[in-house]
Parts: structure tokens; C-alpha cells; sequence
């Protein structure tokens, strides 16, 4: 198990590298440099930039010599001091910009995950062992539904009716009040009273897919043999039902932690922008429409590292489930 | 005589979109205390569901139609089993303690993701009530006792580390790890290689000698058959056609699905030229069950106007047999 894990950490470091060298390809791909882009911005704005002080950022980040010496002071600019670049569109650091942004996509995405978990769980098993039972058919259909009908929709749909006979502002992750405040009591209960829209509307696909999954997993497992010498035995259908099949159908659930991330930072930014959340998604999208590309490079980057620390998260949990997979 | 279980007039039968399977369709015998009884029949004779009937296991979307399983575990008045809720607690305390069951996969019998003592000390706690390292130290002898090397090690083994005959040992050591009064064994060689099958069949055999537990021996085989068995209950389509002690059915085979079967079995002493007999036909599609015997299409001896329009009765012979045919009767008498 130590092996496996140590080896797993060890195949991350190669992959790592290629993400970290592809985003840098990504953020030199437009014409021009970041400086030259800065000064054409200025003059657009008929505004005067000293030439002095764009002779200092060529220097520091290298624009004029080969690139992978400008890739060097990029990463190690990251690495060692968490210096990420400037963003141009905003004329502040991207450091500054991104880590509340990353934080509440995080929250939003684990809420989501756990609000998946919560209600995919007990209804997948629920549609496998009575399967063609009224139930099943009523959870198939809202399945169907919850699959088929896109986030922005129901978005638009969940904001309407919510605002309409709740009298609630759903827009964004915290009210007015909250939005520019320290962290604080009050501030956590505001996002609570926010997250579960977004929750709602990110959650519905996956926990449908989700249902599905596990229903079709579950029904395989029962028809083993292992389940009916379960029951030969003399064990109770709970016990032997949440013991044996339930477990081994288990592992699509553990692997959802890996694929959840991306799909909400990719998947999740009509939704986001509909609902305003401030997330990653939008504030990525921007940065790629205005060739922002140290803000955009610095979310790719990001984001695909958070991606990989959830598939190991996944991993590791899988080989502690399933011993088949530990011993491979 | 001294019947551990008596099996009456059962019927099982599934009912599918396409139709209603008659799966097991008057099934009678009875497993005397101590010994072993093999059910023969082709794929599809109904020989499975017969052991899962006794167990009251049958899976959707199958039901005991009628029929009663007499289980008489110590001489006291009979249980009816199929009398019983199939998820009460009666039965669940029989299951697994008084009447185990071995299956015919043993790569697919043993949990994929528990160790083989987890599933060992669960089934001996339950119905034993022992403390886990009792149970656990229980569990170490069974193993032992059906001679797997270095059993203390092999509890915390997973299935999928042992072959397939050191898996069907852990099947048997689980299944007779609550010393079962009846053991049923659903193929349990078959998806074995020869020499294990051999091995296996001898670990039965002492098994039986030992514990004096008695066997449900399902089988297609009847070379196994021959290693094994005291009694023969021989099954066509869902029907016991013929029953008897095993030198009878070998010797003087009464039915003439009987003689084909044993017709049809091959023999390193036959002359190499000749073809090995088979039996003619197929098996028909459970849907299409022929009038009268249901074996009549495929039967060499049969007479047409009467064996395809009356069905035998199974009908008892003085020397404690019992043959369903017409024909067998009138030779007979």
C-alpha cells in the first residue's frame, strides 16, 4: 500500500511539469508580449507609460531572451515566491485575484460533491434492489429530467421562482452586505444561505448520472454469486446488502472526486455567469476573451493541479476500498 | 428411515416476460441422515433450484408454487421450510448453520473486497455466538481441516489471491464452519480442473465421514456421481424421472433417460471405431414442454398414442425406488 501510494505521488511530478510548460505555452500563444500588450492598452487609453518602466518588466520577466529561460522565471516566480504575474485587464497582481476566486469554487464544489453523494446514495440502491417499482420509475424519470435539462436553465428557472414567492436575492454567494466583508460569522451564514442554489443547479446533472450509475453497478453486484452465498449463510438482506454489493459498487462514487473539479470549473461557467457567482469560471473566461494571460495561464494551472490532487484523493481512496486494486 | 429432510411434491416456477418456466415442476425425495444424494440431470433440468427451493432462496422472479420441505434436524416434529418467510429470522438461523450451500463458482462465491476471515468469523459469530478470536481461532481450524497450508496466514488472504480449488476449499471450510447437519453442493466441481475435481470429491468424502453431515450433491457428471453418491434422484425438465440407490441406478437403470445418460458416457475400453451414443433431440425450450412424458420426443422406447398423451405418475417399486415411465412400469411387473 506504502509503495503504491509513494509511486502514485511520484507519477504526479512529470505531470506536473508538462501541465505547468503546456500552460506556459497557452500563455505565450497570443502575438506580442505582456508588455507590448500593456503599452498598446495605455495608448489606446491615451495614456502615457514611461518608458523605463517597461524596460523593468522586459527585465523581469525576460522577454528578450530565449524561451525557456522566460519559462525558468516564470515557474520559479510561482514556485518560490507565489508570484504569478500581472493582470493586465485588472492592473493588479494575479495573485491577488485568484486565491478567494479558487477558495469558493472549491466550496462550491465540494458542497456540491457532498450534496451528489447525499442524494445519489440511498436512491441508486434504493432503484437497484426494488428495481421496475414505482419508486424506481419515479426516480428514473427525475433522473432523465435532471440529466437532460441544462444547468442554465434550470438556473434561470430556480433564480425566477425563488425570487418570485421567496422574496430572496439568489444572485452570486452573498448578498450586499457581505460581498466585500472580512470573513466572519455572519459572512459563512450569508454563503449558506446562497450556496444551495448553486449547489442545486450544479448538483442535479451528476447526482442523476450518479443514480444511474450506481443503480446499474448495484444490479450487476446482485445477480453475483458472492450475494447469494451472502444470503445461504444466513445474513439479513440489509446487513448483506450494505455489506458486500453495496461496497464493491461503491467505487464510481470515489472516483466522482476526481472528475468533479473540472467539470465544475469547465462545465459550471454558463451557469456561474447566470447566477454570478464568483468562482473561477467567469473571472477565466474573461481573462481568456481579454488575452489576459498571466490571470488565465496562472486558473489553468491552478486548476489542473487541483484536478490532479483530486484523482489522487480518488486513487488512494479506491485502493483502500478495493483490494484488487492495492495488490495490482 | 431415518430422514434428515424430505422433499414433497415441489414445485418452483419463474415467471418471465416471455412466459412461465417451470423450473422445477413435482420434484419428490428425501436425504437420508449421514448420507449423500446426488440430483443428475442435463443444463436446465431444474436441479439448481431445487437445492435453492430447500433453502427457500429462490430469486426473483421465481415462487414456490406448492410443495413442502420436511427438515427434521433431530428427530422432533418436522419444519415445513418453505412455510417459512424467506427474510425471517427462522429461516436465516437454518441458512448458513444447519444446512449450508456450496456454490459451482467458487472464483465468484467469495466476496471480491473482504478477506476470507472476514467472511469466516462473520458466519461463525452469527450463528455460534462465539467472541472474534474465538470465531477467529475457529476459523483457523476449518481451514486446516479442509487442507489449505498455512491457514492462520490465509484468513487475512483475499479471494482473488488463491486458486480456484484453494477457493472452493474456503467455500466448503465456510460452509461447514457452523457444522451443518445437511450440506448442499450446487456442481461444485465443475468449474474445476480434473485433479483438483478428484482432490475436492476426497474432502467430501471425509467430510461426511467425519462430521456425519449429509449431501444435496448437484451434478451434471456421472462419473462423479459414481465416486460419490449412496442415493440418485435423476431430474428431466423440472421432473424427478427416476430415483434409487446408486449400484441400482448404475447396474439396472429402470428409466430410459437413465439407460441413455449412462449410455452416454464415455469409456477408455470401448473400441475406438465405434461412435459414442448420444441421446437424440435436444433439450426442448422450457416453453414448448412436449404432452404427455416430457421425454417422449427424445425416447427410443416410446409408443405413440400413449406416451404422448399421458404423464406417468412417479410410481414406487418394492426395492425402494421409484421410476416415472410407463414402459418401465410394464417390465417391471
Amino acid at each position: 500500500m506504502l509503495t503504491y501510494i509513494l509511486r502514485r505521488i511520484l507519477f504526479m511530478v512529470p505531470i506536473t511539469l508538462a501541465i505547468s510548460l503546456v500552460t506556459f505555452i497557452i500563455i505565450q500563444l497570443p502575438p506580442g508580449d505582456f508588455v507590448t500588450a500593456l503599452s498598446a492598452q495605455m495608448s489606446e487609453n491615451n495614456e502615457q507609460i514611461d518608458p523605463a518602466t517597461l524596460e523593468a518588466l522586459r527585465q523581469r520577466y525576460g522577454f528578450d531572451q530565449p524561451m525557456i529561460v522566460q519559462y525558468w522565471k516564470w515557474i520559479t516566480n510561482i514556485v518560490l515566491y507565489g508570484d504569478f504575474g500581472q493582470s493586465f485587464e485588472w492592473n493588479r497582481p494575479v495573485s491577488d485575484l485568484i486565491w478567494e476566486r479558487l477558495g469558493l469554487t472549491l466550496v462550491v464544489s465540494f458542497a456540491t460533491l457532498i450534496f451528489v453523494w447525499v442524494l445519489a446514495f440511498p436512491i441508486g440502491i434504493y432503484s437497484a434492489v426494488r428495481q421496475y417499482s414505482w419508486g424506481d420509475y419515479i426516480a428514473t424519470f427525475f433522473g432523465f429530467i435532471g440529466l437532460a435539462v441544462p444547468n442554465f436553465l434550470l438556473a434561470l428557472v430556480l433564480m425566477y421562482f425563488t425570487s418570485r414567492y421567496m422574496g430572496a436575492n439568489v444572485g452570486g454567494l452573498f448578498s450586499a452586505d457581505y460581498v466585500n466583508a472580512d470573513w466572519s460569522w455572519g459572512r459563512i451564514v450569508d454563503l449558506m444561505n446562497h450556496l444551495w442554489v448553486p449547489v442545486i443547479v450544479l448538483g442535479t446533472g451528476g447526482t442523476a448520472a450518479l443514480i444511474r450509475v450506481m443503480r446499474a453497478n448495484l444490479l450487476d453486484e446482485l445477480q453475483k454469486p458472492y450475494v447469494e452465498m451472502a444470503r445461504a449463510r444466513g445474513l439479513s438482506e440489509t446487513w448483506l446488502l450494505l455489506k458486500y454489493p453495496v461496497r464493491v459498487a461503491l467505487n464510481p462514487f470515489i472516483s466522482t472526486l476526481g472528475w468533479i473539479l473540472p467539470t465544475l470549473v469547465s462545465g459550471a461557467v454558463v451557469t456561474a455567469i447566470v447566477l454570478s457567482l464568483p468562482t473561477s469560471g467567469p473571472l477565466l473566461l474573461n481573462a481568456l476573451f481579454a488575452q489576459d494571460m498571466y490571470l488565465a495561464g496562472s486558473f489553468i494551472l491552478l486548476l489542473s493541479i487541483l484536478t490532479l490532487i483530486g484523482t489522487l484523493i480518488s486513487d488512494l481512496l479506491l485502493a483502500w476500498l478495493d483490494p484488487r486494486i492495492r495488490y495490482d | 428411515m431415518n430422514d434428515l429432510i424430505k422433499v414433497e411434491g415441489l414445485r418452483t416456477h419463474f415467471f418471465t416476460d416471455e412466459g412461465v418456466v417451470k423450473a422445477v415442476d413435482g420434484v419428490e425425495f428425501s436425504i437420508p441422515m449421514g448420507k449423500t444424494v446426488c440430483v443428475v440431470g442435463e443444463s436446465g433440468s431444474g436441479k439448481s433450484m431445487t437445492g435453492r427451493s430447500i433453502l427457500n432462496m429462490i430469486p426473483y422472479p421465481g415462487r414456490v408454487l406448492e410443495g413442502a420441505v420436511h427438515w427434521r434436524p433431530n428427530g422432533a416434529a418436522p419444519i415445513d421450510l418453505l412455510s417459512l418467510d424467506p427474510k425471517g429470522r427462522a429461516i436465516r438461523a437454518i441458512r448458513g448453520k444447519d444446512i449450508a450451500l456450496i456454490s459451482q463458482e467458487p472464483m465468484a462465491a467469495l466476496s471480491p473486497v473482504h478477506t476470507i476471515g472476514n467472511q469466516m468469523v462473520e458466519t461463525i459469530r452469527m450463528h455460534l455466538g462465539l467472541s472474534k478470536s474465538e470465531a477467529r481461532q475457529r476459523a483457523v481450524e476449518m481451514l486446516d481441516k479442509v487442507g489449505i497450508p498455512r491457514p492462520a496466514d490465509r484468513l487475512d488472504s483475499y479471494a482473488f489471491e488463491l486458486s480456484g480449488g484453494m477457493r472452493q476449499r474456503v467455500c466448503i471450510a465456510l460452509a461447514v464452519a457452523c457444522e451443518p447437519k445437511l450440506l448442499i453442493a450446487d456442481e461444485p466441481t465443475t468449474a474445476l480442473d480434473v485433479t483438483t475435481q478428484a482432490n475436492i470429491l476426497d474432502l467430501f468424502r471425509q467430510l461426511r465421514d467425519d462430521m456425519g453431515v449429509s449431501i444435496l450433491f448437484i451434478t451434471h457428471d456421472l462419473g462423479v456421481v459414481a465416486e460419490i453418491a449412496d442415493e440418485v434422484v435423476v431430474m428431466y425438465l423440472g421432473q424427478v424421472v427416476e430415483q434409487g440407490p446408486v449400484r441400482q441406478i448404475f447396474h439396472d437403470p429402470l428409466h430410459p433417460y437413465t439407460r441413455a445418460l449412462l449410455g452416454s458416457v464415455p469409456r477408455l475400453s470401448r473400441n475406438r471405431k465405434e461412435r459414442l451414443a448420444t441421446i437424440h433431440g435436444m433439450v426442448p425450450s422450457p416453453f414448448e414442454r412436449p404432452s404427455g412424458c416430457l421425454f417422449h420426443p427424445r425416447c427410443d422406447v416410446a409408443e405413440s398414442g400413449l406416451c404422448d398423451r399421458v404423464m406417468p405418475a412417479l410410481t414406487r417399486t418394492p426395492t425402494g425406488r421409484a421410476v416415472r415411465c410407463v414402459k418401465a412400469e410394464a417390465s417391471h411387473e
